[in-house]
């Protein structure tokens, strides 16, 4: 096949062919970027928090005229309350497990601040690493379904309490594997002593938990996502959250029984419509933003696949139409219906490949200025290969159906007028 | 003329249906996605209060210096409750409100029922004033009451609905927190978004109303503790609410009313002279390093606007760009087919002047029926992303008449713009040319 009739025939319509090819490049500039966040957000929202997800479902609940947690008298009391709740959650049929817990991975609840190898560091300084404590007690691994890797776990013995807003210190932790790598690269961290938030006292270090994820959910954790540090206390404040596992395919007979229990052990509480939601629940609100934006782009992916596909299509049926004379002759002067063929499907892949050379420096301008406005990384070169054979293989199967049309043009049809 | 070519036109989309189905399904898709994705950016980057929004100012103090400054320098954007407490003391606005985030429980009157949670602010009573908030019944509570720690609240109309059945309880008694409080005010409808007052605590957008509005001080001395964002740049040195008080941690939003320029400069001053006292005195060892901003400008740089919903519009007018590169190509290919048409009207004597007439009009009627599909795609697209988006924003989205005009007016102008350079060459067709060859 020679290409240059087709090059010949393509300067007698340079509009329709700059405007197939400059459709082409924005579309591929486009869907590269878009697949490419819908692959970032796939990617965020398939993390694994560390926890086992199913039958677990979180308590959020708030006493009404609760004593004082700022006087020790006051935190006693609220200790009791919380204790009492906890006994009666622990003795419903079908739970498994229960915990208290100041918040869950992706609830976007947290509690942050840093930890040391040095004593009274201050914060925000170089030696700090970043972390998220979970404040909870011995069933913690039992209920969330984190798996200890080194050391021990908490016992029953090592579970205090304290104020909300109190700092007493913080004699043993159990830290994520991640945070335990970066705090001491050459490992064996059991036993290894950090300092929490600027203290002069030290934390020790009784055991490391495979993974758990952060409670941030915004891109402001994403540096700190999986530091996690564990602390067995109980938190006493006016209001309280406790992590229940129930038994496989219990969970929806349990949550039901939570409402009613609670308010028959203390009646002056607030339990409204979100107090007990399933971890699932947590998840999908976590990603709601993520998961919508996957799905929008993936829609504006598809319209604009075919809407280009559609142009194409059009555009080739007036073309074929407009030289169905000259296709005739070609015809009748010997060339076979495969050439004919031929010669659209390569037309095509000469327009759809300048097109495409446009696209990948439009794709590549497009990205570079994401970048700049908004939390976007670099597009990677497979995301722009894949987009290039996407949109060639589109301009292929778009000009089937035209290009087979023109190559069913009889012959004959060179004798009659156009 | 027109009504001729509005016929000529409407023949012509008919001879050859399948494209024009086809440039009426893109312009219609086209311009759905960006109306809808319009709809959701207008709702988001709205002004909350259009007519005051440039009067309102945010202060911020630097009282952590230089170890506690963003990369870019900024200082905390929240206060501390000394520097908080000292402003409003120093009472330099013409009106200034200090608030904090509360989500205290309430409970009936009526003991068969259980208590309730709100969320509300604890405020001074130059907030109501300030910010145009609008009374069913009463008002706010004035400036004694704020220095009195009086033990008044202002509820939402919602909250009154529940409490009292929707009838004017000012003078009634509501336990909050187990203390009495006496009712002032009750509340207008009034959820303005983005929640302008306190954007950090709110992160902009808030799908639960403000409830509860006490005074600072006597929520400050019932200990009713705040539930929003507290940060901290070192571990307060006594324990408790009061310890809290007594620390830098950032808790606090503020805002103040500057009515002209001359006001605002003032106020800088007054700010700067405040944090050189403060230098002086030696509880900040770093030269003052405040901002002031209107809410506008405040919105923006709390990037109030999600960084998603920015993205998406933008793709979403690409995606009409390129239906319109589309348009342009089959308008093309559809006006040359009918050179020979052209060129007997031409060689009849039609000036080209009637050839642009008859073949905007043709694509006006491409965009107006490409309009009228991308209505319809609209309203089932802002209906939808309730589906996709996060329900604080997508509950803003909605569907009004300018919506609907804008979406018309978008799909015939672009149409009609993307029809110019076909029509362009339409009219230049030669008509000798063309009768030659036929």
């Amino acid at each position: 096949m020679k290409l240059h009739p087709i090059l010949a025939a393509l300067r007698k319509h340079k509009a329709g062919t700059v405007l197939i090819s400059l459709q082409i490049a924005l579309t591929l500039a486009i869907v590269c970027n878009a697949i490419f966040i819908i692959g970032q957000r796939i990617e965020r929202v398939n993390r694994l928090t560390g926890l086992d997800e199913s039958n677990l479902f979180l308590v959020t609940q708030q006493w009404v005229g609760a004593p004082n947690a700022d006087t020790a008298e006051g935190v006693e009391k609220l200790d009791a309350m919380q204790r009492e709740d906890l006994a009666a959650l622990r003795n419903l049929p079908g739970v498994v497990s229960v915990t208290p817990t100041n918040s869950l991975p992706l609830l976007n609840s947290s509690w942050t601040g840093s930890v040391s190898h040095k004593p009274g560091a201050q914060l925000g300084g170089k030696d700090n690493t970043r972390t998220a404590y979970y404040f909870t007690d011995d069933q913690v691994l039992d209920t969330m379904g984190l798996k200890l890797v080194a050391g021990r776990a908490f016992s029953a013995g090592d579970v205090q309490h304290q104020g909300f807003r109190d700092q007493p210190p913080r004699p043993i932790a159990m830290i994520t594997k991640a945070l335990a790598d970066k705090l001491f690269p050459d490992g064996g961290a059991v036993g290894k002593v950090i300092y929490s938030d600027g203290s002069n006292a030290p934390t020790t270090i009784i055991g490391v938990v495979e993974r758990m994820q952060t409670p941030a959910t915004g891109s402001w954790g994403n540096d700190f996502a999986w530091y996690s540090t564990l602390i067995p206390t109980r938190l006493d404040a006016n209001f309280a959250r406790y992590a229940v596992r129930t038994r496989p395919g219990q969970l929806d007979t349990v949550m039901r029984a939570v409402t009613p229990l609670l308010y028959k052990v203390n009646p002056l509480r607030v339990l409204d419509d979100d107090s007990v939601r399933p971890y699932s629940e947590i998840r999908a609100k976590a990603y709601r933003a993520d998961v919508g934006m996957a799905i929008l782009m993936g829609v504006i992916c598809l319209i604009l696949v075919a809407v280009t596909a559609a142009g194409i299509v059009g555009l080739t049926s007036f073309w074929v139409g407009q030289r169905h004379r000259q296709i005739g002759v070609r015809r009748a002067l010997g060339a076979r219906k495969i050439d004919i063929l031929h010669y659209f499907q390569i037309e095509n892949l000469l327009i759809a490949g300048v097109g495409v050379l446009l696209g990948i420096a439009l794709a590549i301008a497009l990205n570079l200025w994401l970048m700049t406005r908004y939390e976007m990384t670099r597009l990677p070169v497979p995301y722009v290969l894949v987009g290039v054979l996407a949109m060639l293989v589109i301009g292929q199967a778009a000009v089937f159906v035209p290009a087979r049309r023109a190559s069913n043009v009889p012959p004959v049809s060179a004798t009659r007028a156009a | 003329m027109f009504a001729y070519y509005l016929e000529l036109a409407l023949r012509s989309l008919k001879r050859s249906p399948g494209l024009t189905a086809l440039m009426v399904l893109a312009i219609g898709f086209g311009v759905a996605a960006s109306m809808t994705s319009w709809s959701v950016f207008r709702a988001v980057s709205g002004d909350p209060i259009p007519w005051k929004s440039s009067k309102l100012f945010v202060p911020q103090i630097d009282m952590w210096g230089p170890n506690g400054r963003s990369p870019d320098g900024e200082p905390p954007n929240a206060m501390d409750y000394t520097d908080a407490v000292a402003l409003m003391r120093d009472h330099r606005a013409k009106r200034q409100s200090a608030m904090y985030q509360i989500s205290p429980s309430i409970v009936p009157a009526d003991a068969s029922k259980h208590p309730l949670n709100v969320s509300g602010h604890a405020v001074y009573g130059e907030f109501f004033p300030m910010l145009d908030v609008p009374f069913k019944f009463g008002r706010g509570w004035s400036n004694s009451d704020d220095a009195n720690r009086a033990q008044v609240v202002v509820i939402s109309s919602k909250l009154n609905q529940k409490l009292f059945g929707g009838v004017d309880s000012v003078g009634k008694i509501v336990n909050v927190e187990g203390r009495d409080y006496r009712v002032v005010g009750v509340l207008d409808q009034w959820n303005p978004q983005p929640r302008f007052y306190d954007v950090v605590n709110s992160g902009g957008f808030s799908t639960s109303d403000a409830d509860v509005f006490l005074p600072f001080q006597t929520a400050i001395q019932a200990s009713i503790p705040n539930d929003g964002n507290t940060n901290c740049n070192a571990v307060p040195d006594e324990p408790g609410f009061v310890g809290l008080q007594h620390s830098p941690c950032a808790w606090i939003a503020f805002m103040a009313e500057l009515d002209d320029a001359a006001a605002v400069t003032a106020y800088r001053a007054y700010l700067d002279g405040y944090a050189k006292d403060q230098q002086a005195a030696g509880r900040f060892r770093w030269a003052p390093n405040n901002r002031l901003r209107d809410v506008p400008a405040w919105l923006e740089n709390q990037h109030v606007v999600p960084s998603d919903t920015k993205v998406s519009l933008l793709v979403a007018l690409g995606l009409l760009l390129v239906c319109l590169v589309n348009t342009v190509g089959l308008l093309l290919a559809k006006f040359l087919r009918r050179s020979s048409e052209i060129g007997v009207r031409r060689a009849l004597g039609a000036p080209r002047a009637a050839i642009y007439t008859q073949f905007l009009v043709e694509a006006g009627i491409v965009g107006a029926a490409g309009g009228v599909l991308g209505l319809l795609l609209t309203g089932a697209g802002v209906a939808s992303v309730g589906w996709v988006l996060p329900r604080d924003i997508a509950s803003l989205a909605r569907i009004d008449v300018s919506l609907l005009v804008l979406t018309l007016l978008v799909a015939v102008v672009a149409t009609m713009l993307a029809g110019l350079y076909p029509t362009y060459r339409a009219s230049r067709v030669q008509p000798a040319w063309q009768l030659k060859s036929n």
